[in-house]
């Protein structure tokens, strides 16, 4: 599904990713967790094509494809998804608007019909009562005005609705009270297959209570520094990132050392 | 009637394509259009020759001389924040006969770039046809359509006519409220249009009656070209409404650098007007050079108590626009709205907004202006709310929300508020706002194209003044926002 090897990046003259190699296959959950300013909300929006960040090195590949030569809605006709971490408002747009033109640019880039008012009401609807989302939330202007639990929700809404193959969570936990967390998760569980990946940033344990991960790598000043199982998770619970800190930092110095 | 008077457009369909895409303009403004009689200038002879030519009344020629006896007083007034190139005045021909313009024998003769541009605007096949010059058959027959709209508005006593048919057949009217809300004197370009103007429409809605239909230009006979000096007359009697819609959406190129049009509505009791306009004429190329001044004067007064007069304008073209469509809310009660959307780009300059001027008890206005600025575009919003001593309880809101796209445009705001008495609330809230590369991000991650959410995102910002046009016309809006903001982004 998705390949990265070697992968660079800035953001102006600060070096923010230090070389990541991360393989995802069909079917896999893989969590990336990490202190803040780690790195890890960098990668998930260079893989969704965010054109603030520079990748000076390295490759990513999607599918086969070249990840890194695409735009950012052609990467979403390909099957990404990035649920953000600070949904946009958009005044004036309604939801139901707003996910059908999504929808069909999604549709058109795959070479199918864009759909009519009722076949894309009745797409959505069966995905609004497993979500719980009311028919008002969708009536209104895109995030605007919504809590924070809403806008979460709503992301996980448009992901199930846009059906990708690989779906991003950045950081989707932050801000929700436990039961906002649990539909979010159960949004994802519900849409988790074999044939989907789902990568989940994120900086606490507490989400992968309820999104189980395949493997878990900790992000460290732009490098993954340790990958495991989930049970990672719960060491991290109990020592926090200042082990990983301290024991990446005496590696880095060693490796200085010996220069 | 051989005496209506258009001038008549330079229908080089392949520069209204460029005017549209952006491209240099290659052939200038040519005139292949022979013009009849009086050479260039302004004199009283040349007024007197147009009205003789025309046929008026001896009172119709007696206002336009004073009229341009008072022009001549007056100077051309700078205290709008648009730059141009001065007219010249005694270089402009006041009065051109018509020649009937060349037709083509199908739409395959019209060039395919104009085309698509209709097609992106949605325009209908017969409409293409009309406004590219094509023969229209008799299905289509937009002339047919029309025939039968007028019938149906003459059972019901609803006048709807040129402005010279209404001077021939209904003098009377003509006297009684000519110059009624824009007196001749009321400023350099109203004057100038007093003294000169050519034609325009003519609409009165008779007591009672509710005009079962939008009166649009289109549906007029006789006019198919918009005259550079056009004059705009409606009456809407006590308790009767009216909807009106001026303009096309699709583009519109005319020869005549200077337009100065005068519109008065008058609403007595209880009557309602509603006027909408969608204005999308040549704005010059990407350089600022060519394109329309467009100098209008907009007024309604609503006369009567519990009267109602709406504007509601998308305002897209013109290299200027200089207009403020403004209510004298004078009847006890009565209400004065103005929707705005206006859009810049490239070169483009709009000073536009409105007065409303309170003088009845109770009357309430509303105002909602969005400016779109693009390119190296420049809007203003100027806007009076004044509210007289007798005025009580009167109310005003007005919102006023400007936005940016990219960083070499502008967007400005004038806001000038006189309340003459204690009872009165006046409201004012304005914001700026860039569109964000987050917002076009957030759409892109989500499938949609840079160009199509920059659109879409416009649209939800206008979406308010949107929603007061009727349907068609809100459609048709919002493409034409579309292609006029075509390469606006990076």
């Amino acid at each position: 599904m998705l390949e990265i090897k070697n992968l660079w990046a800035r953001i102006e003259d600060k070096e923010i990713l230090r070389g990541i190699n991360l393989t995802i296959n069909k079917g896999e959950v893989h969590a990336i967790m990490g202190p803040n300013g780690s790195g890890k909300s960098t990668l998930a929006q260079i893989l969704a094509g965010r054109e603030t960040y520079e990748v000076t090195e390295g490759s990513i590949n999607f599918k086969g494809n070249d990840l890194l030569d695409m735009d950012p809605e052609i990467r979403a006709g390909e099957g990404i998804f990035m649920a953000f971490q600070y949904p946009v408002e958009i005044p004036g747009v309604s939801c139901t608007y707003f996910l059908k033109s999504a929808l069909n640019g999604i549709r058109d880039h795959k070479g199918q019909p864009p759909l009519d008012a009722m076949e894309f009401l009745s797409t959505i609807r069966e995905k609004m009562d497993i979500l719980g989302i009311d028919q008002s939330l969708i009536n209104r202007a895109v995030n605007e005005g919504f809590s924070g639990g809403e806008k979460k929700r709503n992301e996980i809404f448009q992901m199930q609705v846009l059906n990708p193959d690989l779906a991003i969570l950045d950081e989707t936990d932050s801000g929700l009270d436990i039961d906002a967390l649990k539909v979010v998760a159960s949004g994802v569980t519900q849409f988790k297959n074999p044939e989907k990946s789902v990568i989940v940033v994120t900086h606490y344990q507490r989400l992968l209570d309820y999104i189980t991960p395949d493997f878990i790598h900790v992000l460290y000043n732009g490098k993954i520094v340790k990958s495991g199982g989930k049970e990672l998770a719960h060491k991290l619970e109990d020592e926090g990132y200042d082990r990983i800190k301290n024991e990446a930092d005496s590696l880095q110095s060693a490796e200085e050392s010996t220069v | 009637m051989s005496e209506i008077l258009t001038t008549e457009k330079d229908n080089d369909t392949e520069d209204i394509v460029e005017a549209y895409t952006k491209q240099d303009y290659k052939f200038g403004f040519v005139t292949d259009i022979e013009m009849d009689t009086a050479p260039p200038g302004l004199s009283e002879e040349i007024i007197r020759f147009i009205s003789m030519k025309k046929n008026e009344p001896e009172f119709l020629l007696e206002w336009r001389l004073n009229a341009f006896k008072h022009w001549q007083t007056m100077e051309e007034p700078e205290w709008s924040n648009v730059n141009y190139k001065t007219v010249d005045y005694q270089n402009i021909i006041y009065y051109a006969a018509p020649k009937k313009k060349q037709t083509l024998d199908s739409l395959d003769e019209v060039d395919p770039e104009l085309i698509k541009t209709y097609e992106k605007l949605g325009i209908p096949l017969a409409e293409q046809k009309r406004l590219s010059g094509v023969a229209v058959d008799a299905v289509f027959d937009s002339v047919s359509v029309a025939t039968t709209f007028k019938e149906k508005l003459e059972e019901m006593g609803i006048i709807f006519c040129s402005f010279s048919e209404a001077v021939t057949n209904h003098p009377d009217l003509i006297k009684k409220y000519l110059g009624t809300v824009v007196p001749y004197r009321d400023n350099f370009f109203a004057s100038l249009n007093s003294a000169v103007f050519t034609d325009g429409s003519f609409c009165y809605i008779p007591k009672g009656v509710k005009c079962p239909m939008e009166l649009s230009t289109y549906f007029r006979i006789n006019t198919a070209g918009t005259g550079q000096f056009e004059r705009t007359l409606i009456i809407a009697d006590e308790d009767s409404e009216v909807s009106y819609l001026e303009g096309c959406t699709a583009p519109m190129r005319d020869e005549n650098q200077l337009h100065a049009a005068v519109v008065e509505l008058i609403a007595h009791k209880n009557a309602k007007i509603k006027y909408s306009t969608v204005q999308n004429w040549y704005p010059g190329d990407k350089d600022g050079n060519g394109g329309i001044y467009n100098f209008v004067t907009k007024r309604g007064r609503c006369e009567g108590n519990n009267s109602k007069i709406s504007w509601t304008q998308v305002e897209t073209g013109s290299a200027i626009t200089w207009k403020y469509p403004s209510v004298i809310l004078k009847g006890d009660n009565s209400i004065g709205e103005f929707y705005s959307v206006a859009l810049t780009n490239n070169m483009q300059q709009a000073d536009t907004g409105t007065k409303m001027v309170h003088m009845g008890k109770n009357t309430r206005s509303n105002i909602v202006s969005k400016g779109i600025s693009a390119g190296k575009g420049q809007n203003s919003y100027r806007g009076l709310v004044k509210v007289l001593k007798n005025a009580s309880n009167a109310r005003n809101y007005t919102q006023c929300d400007s936005m940016l796209l990219g960083d070499r445009c502008g967007a400005h705001t004038f806001p000038y508020i006189d309340v003459g008495n204690t009872t009165s609330q006046v409201e004012h809230e304005a914001s700026t706002s860039k569109i964000g590369e987050d917002q076009i991000f957030y759409c892109q991650q989500r499938g949609i194209s840079a160009e199509d959410a920059v659109s879409m995102i416009v649209n939800g910002f206008c979406k308010e003044v949107f929603k007061e046009l009727p349907m068609e016309f809100a459609v048709e809006a919002k493409k034409l926002l579309e292609v006029s903001l075509e390469g606006s982004v990076g």
